[in-house]
């Protein structure tokens, strides 16, 4: 028996008359009762707007507020609570780093580095950037596997490259990238390391100086927390020289009538009333998971990876993209296609079995195109999975091409 | 509801069957249609004369509700004049959403009352009216683009 279950609700709601079995947690993960209680308690105790009243309460807020940040700076090994700035999710963060990075400190003839596997997230704000300033995007493709090999990385990072925009884990392949050789070669050519953590974060420890990166992103809401909240950790040096993404309320120092003066960081980068309940939810929710502990996390779905793989494996007709051998560093997230079934159908047919699975092209159009495929379909884990989630998905996942009409 | 009526016979015949999908001879209008959220892709093909669809058929790739719904639409708009086709997709839309329940008025949809279903599907809603929003492009012309059903 899975000893977290309990702590979360939705994993007992029915689904078509079936037990849920949930394996799309790289696209959101549920939220524990800790989670839950800790912005209930913000909002039923202390809700104010931080940072603006000079009354007991607000200033409970504010404390709470900052809290979260010191508490966000640790987890990450961060120098201070400056280098975090409280965004909506990995995609404002990394839009942040684009507009106020990007626009302002690259020039013609630049070049922008990233796998060809990045998230729309790390991809499209890169292609805003280059037709902005007519910088060029260089992209890394991985091997067989999935991986990016050290001759790809080499080739393609070159004294023209000015930022290294890559994913600490894909969501497509569960491939962990080699994100410590990347910034070292990028840094060596003095580009600037962007890592876009929201996959990694929820499954393995997050260390922004052992990633030696210069921009990390991350979201909330896959990783226990509510929605609504994410995380850009920036160095010192670089957020200071950084004009404000967005303007308004907060994060200003003082304002006449034709110019104004920003607050210094982080407020610079936190526009406007911040989401207080979500910073708090979120603190939970690295409670939770320091809690539980890495170890335990990565024990736990490397095994049930395993064994997925391995019913998998065993069920004619399936095609399992990236490394299915369990040679390489992998996380659990599993992308496969059906023979001559529409991932959508397949989603379909699982879910009349209570399985939620996701389908589609997972927002990586480019690695769609470079996988030659149109869509697939997306298993992902998380620590409260188990067995016999599994065993019910490859039940459902065998019957799928008899359900259109096909032999086994 | 159950999936099994929706992923009955005629829709695994139908997404087994090629007999709609290819390339048509002088097609007058060639048009395409896709859901990019989930990567259906169809290009419809139609030869219109005096106002009547004379033939029709597609090519592309999509999911079997997709690839059933094309193919069902087409058996039914060959034939008929532009006018009727638009009726039918309106008949089809109203039947997807479940607006139009009444048998005997959804008759003339004949073997596309298959995916009445549908309509207790969200997910699977734009699967099944890709085929008919592209038809009632390719027949009123690209301003009636984009609007949602
Ligand atoms: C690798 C990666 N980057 C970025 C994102 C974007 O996250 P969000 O939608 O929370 O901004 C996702 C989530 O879909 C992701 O998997």
């Amino acid at each position: 028996m899975n000893p977290y279950l309990d702590d979360f609700p939705v994993l007992k709601e029915p689904m078509n008359g079936k037990r849920l079995v949930y394996l799309d947690n790289a696209a959101t993960t549920q939220k524990p009762l800790s989670v839950l209680r800790a912005v209930e308690d913000y909002y039923r105790a202390f809700n104010a707007n931080p940072h603006r009243g000079l009354y007991e309460l607000s200033v409970r807020a504010t404390e709470a507020y900052e809290n979260a940040r010191h508490q966000v700076k640790e987890f990450i090994g961060a120098d201070k609570d400056e280098e975090i700035i409280f965004t909506r999710n990995a995609s404002e963060s990394l839009n942040l780093v684009a507009y106020s990075y990007g626009l302002n400190f690259l020039n013609e003839g630049d070049e922008i580095v990233l796998p060809v596997s990045e998230h729309h997230s790390n991809l499209v704000p890169w292609q805003m950037v280059a037709k902005a300033k007519g910088a060029k995007l260089v992209y890394l493709y991985p091997d067989a596997t999935g991986h990016l090999t050290e001759e790809e990385i080499n080739s393609k990072i070159t004294p023209k490259t000015r930022i290294v925009a890559v994913a600490h884990v894909s969501n497509v392949l569960g491939t962990v990238n080699p994100v410590r050789e990347i910034a070292e070669k990028a840094h060596a050519v003095g580009a600037v390391v962007v890592v876009d953590c929201a996959q990694s974060i929820p499954h393995y420890p997050v260390n922004v100086k052992e990633l030696d990166a210069d921009f990390v992103a991350f979201s909330g809401h896959k990783m226990l927390a509510p929605m609504g909240i994410g995380v850009l950790y920036g160095k010192q040096e670089l957020l200071d020289k950084m004009p404000p993404f967005l303007s308004g309320g907060e994060m200003i120092e003082y304002v006449y009538e034709q110019e104004a003066t920003f607050a210094p960081l982080p407020q610079k980068f936190e526009a406007g009333t911040q989401n207080v309940g979500g910073a708090l939810g979120l603190a939970a929710a690295i409670d939770y998971l320091k809690q539980v502990g890495y170890d335990t996390i990565m024990k736990t779905e490397s095994e049930l990876l395993r064994y997925m793989l391995d019913g998998m494996a065993q069920i004619p007709h399936i095609t399992v993209y990236g490394d299915t051998t369990g040679a390489t560093e992998r996380c659990g997230v599993v992308s496969f296609n059906v023979d001559d079934v529409h991932p959508h159908d397949v989603s379909s047919i699982l879910d009349a079995d209570g399985v939620a699975i996701r389908a589609g092209h997972h927002c990586a159009q480019p690695l769609m195109r470079y996988l030659k495929v149109n869509a697939t379909c997306r298993a992902s884990l998380y620590f409260y999975n188990t067995k016999e989630d599994i065993d019910i998905f490859l039940a459902s996942l065998k019957k799928v091409r008899g359900w259109l009409g096909y032999g086994a | 509801m159950g999936l099994e009526q929706i992923y009955s016979e005629i829709l695994s015949e139908h997404n087994n069957s090629k007999r709609n999908k290819h390339h048509i001879d002088n097609p007058t209008t060639v048009l395409k249609g896709v859901n990019p959220s989930c990567g259906d892709e169809i290009e419809l093909e139609l030869r219109e004369r005096d106002g009547v669809i004379e033939d029709a058929a597609f090519t592309g790739i999509g999911c079997a509700i997709s690839q059933a719904s094309t193919s069902i639409m087409i058996d039914l708009i060959k034939g008929k004049t532009k006018e009727e086709a638009i009726e039918l997709s309106k008949l089809f839309f109203g039947m997807i959403k479940n607006e139009i329940t009444d048998e005997d008025q959804l008759e003339p949809l004949d073997e596309a009352i298959a995916l009445k279903d549908i309509s207790h599907m969200p997910a699977r809603v734009k699967c099944a009216v890709l085929a008919w929003h592209t038809l009632e492009n390719a027949v009123e012309g690209e301003h009636a683009a984009n609007h949602e059903h």
